[in-house]
């Protein structure tokens, strides 16, 4: 693992000349075995327990450049992003899918990461919905509708997982155009693509298939697992998505959770609506009434749609018969962290924590000492070990030593004055 | 005893300034000697094994599922201790969370605290039970891990004083603690515990908050609530204040704590030692206080009042009553594509 990613590191160029003098006939999950000797990635402990080589290092720079092409891009002013997304996620299970260079087979992997990108979506998008829609035998069949449940997704997914037939582009984007079209307007369309297959057997003009879905404000992106396609790449131009191709089985996990939050939102795309939306109390504790999901009598807990009084279960989720939406405050609480981001840390070198004054070079929020470099709020000029860097711009999202200050109204208009 | 009056806040017109704070201000010295009469001997010797304790915990290496991490989020708001009409007062409420945090030490020899104390205008780490430097050993009348915790309890009031008498121009009768900090710090502090390595305690956080919530912290804290729940850390809270902490019981309800606003506040630690000294294994077999109704109707932002059905802004997810035109938040024209809205914006201001 950590050789791979040094290659990719260095490019492209060293790889092909060993490649051609050495391995002719071997695939690249073979090489991981016979060059680059994954097992001498693993050492022994004290204890005798088996552990992966202290790459902490590695992970750090790593997250340190990757916030810096995040920062550069959006700069200093506030990008709108697309709360509210409706998003289709087509997973190719052509014979191509079978291959195995993926352990054990690339469908499974698929099946798998899937699985964890579906609850991280509506963990970071509380009020959005997925639907799935799978290629076999050249056909394209939906396999969920557009709904806000992670386990009917996943549930559905699990028990369909069989490759066989041809991969087709088109037919895919179609039924995916149609299941989109009809969503409101101040939503975000979104597809997510999962394509292993190298060729596409489409009925008709695949681009005037792409033209339609960019008309349609479709923003597709696609994620291959087998080589890069001119079709997929033009598709993903054209209509503003990303295109990329994953190397590994962890590469891959990175790339789809990377759809995982939500996009910034291209101006033309964003029309701003106020959708109804109802707040439902709970129902009172031995309660019975007639749940209008399950179709079952139930006893206590479940939620009251304010403007028709079915019973619902869970939340959010829309009332079968008035059809508005009913979410609680915390989901909406959820999405207030990409309203309002926390600007990321300067990183400190060991030298200047030296020439700084403080009086115990200890990180700010968990009191490890300060060995490695670590990083500097712009605020509030706290120090922080970059493990908990980490932590608080991926999990947290507050910066404890801007919160454990009391700005006044003061301070805090001649600061954005 | 010590007078109502002596920790007194005038509540005037201008700036709100917190006067005469008394150096025995949480322990006088004549109600410390009652404190040890409470015990019996063998607190003493407790007192004097303590060292020999801290050095077998750590040639431990087996971790059974009892062992927890309790990170204690004490309040110490000066605004609320002041201003309280209950029965109990500041340093009552520290000696009732001392005996138990005694009693979580002595349920097992691994089991780790964290103090940390939420003021109003910062917040610190009081108490660390893993750390060399806090391992106290003394004889006297009281047991060392008490006096060390006074001690760095009134330090920290001092300073939250200091940072607070720099301020002017805060007039608000209910003002709120900084909950939203310390709890940030708590949270990485257990992120840290749990990158230790694969044997650690359990973490939860126990909140023993009075203070009134303060609406600027709805979205930090609700952050930490969401963070703690992908962690799986539990917040518990005990609240002594006046009327529900609505952002602590919503804290409860997500991550699967345990929310108790104790009715009789003279009996505080008997409370506490039924409810929160239990370990998180063997919460399973327990029936604990379960919450009566945890309202999560949102309130509007022009109003503030709680609604059940209201408008929400698909650009912002902010609030609204009614009906509006243009979202108050972030400006967006709803109805219109944000091209068309800007453009009509510019051809207004070209024309004016």
């Amino acid at each position: 693992m950590n050789n791979s990613e040094k290659k990719r590191m260095n490019g492209e160029a060293e790889e092909e000349n060993e490649e051609d003098v050495e391995d002719e006939g071997r695939d690249a999950w073979e090489r991981t075995y016979t060059d680059e000797r994954s097992w001498e990635a693993l050492e022994e402990d004290e204890s005798g327990l088996l552990q992966p080589i202290d790459n902490k290092a590695i992970y750090h720079s790593q997250y340190r450049r990757r916030l810096q092409s995040l920062s550069a891009t959006s700069a200093a002013s506030r990008i709108q992003k697309g709360l509210i997304r409706f998003l289709c996620v087509v997973v190719d299970l052509s014979k191509a899918a079978g291959e195995m260079d993926f352990k054990p087979s690339r469908m499974a992997v698929i099946a798998k990461h899937v699985e964890a990108f579906i609850r991280e979506f509506f963990d970071q998008n509380p009020l959005s919905q997925i639907g799935l829609v799978i290629i076999k035998d050249g056909v394209a069949q939906s396999l969920t509708e557009l709904g806000g449940s992670p386990e009917a997704h996943i549930k559905a997914l699990m028990v369909k997982l069989g490759c066989a037939g041809d991969s087709s582009l088109q037919n895919a984007l179609e039924l995916v155009h149609d299941t989109l079209h009809k969503i409101p307007s101040y939503g975000h369309r979104e597809v997510l693509i999962l394509y292993s297959a190298l060729s596409t057997c489409d009925p008709g003009d695949i681009m005037e298939t792409i033209q339609k879905c960019k008309k349609a404000k479709l923003r597709c992106s696609v994620i291959g697992l087998s080589a890069e396609m001119f079709v997929c790449k033009h598709l993903c131009q054209e209509t503003g998505g990303s295109y990329m191709v994953a190397l590994d089985e962890g590469h891959f996990k990175e790339l789809l959770l990377e759809h995982a939050p939500p996009p910034p939102a291209l101006a033309e795309f964003a029309i701003a609506n106020l959708i109804k939306m109802g707040f439902p109390q709970r129902a009172a504790e031995g309660s019975i009434a007639i749940c209008s999901c399950h179709r079952e009598a139930k006893v206590g807990e479940g939620y009251i749609c304010p403007r028709c009084k079915a019973r619902v279960c869970e939340l959010p989720t829309e009332c079968r018969f008035c059809g508005l939406t009913l979410v609680s405050s915390p989901h909406l609480a959820r999405s207030y962290h990409h309203l309002f981001p926390i600007e990321p840390f300067t990183e400190v070198s060991a030298r200047q924590l030296e020439l700084s004054r403080v009086a115990s070079k200890t990180c700010f929020s968990c009191r490890e000492s300060l060995l490695t470099p670590g990083a500097a709020c712009t605020k509030c000029k706290q120090y922080f070990c970059l493990d908990c860097d980490i932590y608080i711009h991926e999990s947290l999202h507050n910066c404890p030593g801007c919160e454990s200050r009391r700005i006044t109204p003061a301070a805090a208009s001649a600061t954005m004055s | 005893m010590l007078k109502e009056g002596a920790i007194e806040s005038r509540l005037v017109a201008g700036p709100l300034v917190v006067t005469t704070w008394p150096r025995s201000f949480l322990l006088p010295p004549h109600s410390r000697g009652k404190l040890l009469r409470d015990f019996n001997q063998s607190t003493v010797v407790v007192g004097h094994g303590y060292a020999s304790f801290q050095a077998n915990r750590r040639s431990l290496i087996s971790f059974s599922d009892d062992v927890s991490l309790l990170v204690v989020l004490i309040d110490t708001n000066p605004f609320f201790w002041s201003t309280s009409s209950s029965s109990l007062n500041f340093h009552q409420f520290v000696s009732h969370v001392l005996v138990f945090l005694d009693l979580i030490v002595r349920l097992s020899q691994l089991n780790q605290i964290v103090v940390i104390a939420t003021g109003h205008n910062t917040c610190d780490y009081i108490y660390d039970s893993s750390l060399d430097t806090d391992q106290v050993t003394g004889e006297g009348e009281l047991p060392a891990l008490y006096s060390f915790v006074l001690q760095r309890l009134e330090e920290f009031v001092d300073k939250d004083e200091k940072l607070g008498a720099k301020q002017e121009g805060l007039s608000e009768k209910r003002a709120s603690s900084l909950l939203s900090g310390s709890l940030s710090m708590a949270l990485c502090y257990i992120q840290r515990v749990f990158r230790s390595g694969p044997l650690h305690p359990q973490p939860r956080i126990l909140c023993l908050q009075g203070s009134p919530d303060g609406s600027e912290q709805y979205v930090s804290i609700m952050n930490a609530i969401f963070s703690a729940q992908r962690s799986m850390v539990p917040i518990d809270c005990c609240y002594v204040g006046s009327h529900n902490s609505a952002f602590l019981q919503q804290a409860s309800y997500i991550t699967g704590g345990v929310y108790v606003k104790p009715q009789h506040l003279e009996g505080l630690y008997q409370y506490l030692a039924t409810v929160f000294a239990v370990d998180l294994h063997s919460r399973s077999f327990l029936q604990l206080p379960r919450p009566a109704g945890v309202d999560f109707r949102a309130s509007c932002f022009c109003h503030k009042t709680t609604i059940d059905m209201g408008y929400v802004c698909s650009v912002c997810l902010s609030i609204f009553c009614k009906h509006h035109d243009k979202c108050s938040t972030c400006g967006s024209v709803f109805g219109k594509a944000q091209l068309d809205a800007a453009s009509d914006r510019k051809r207004k201001a070209s024309e004016s």
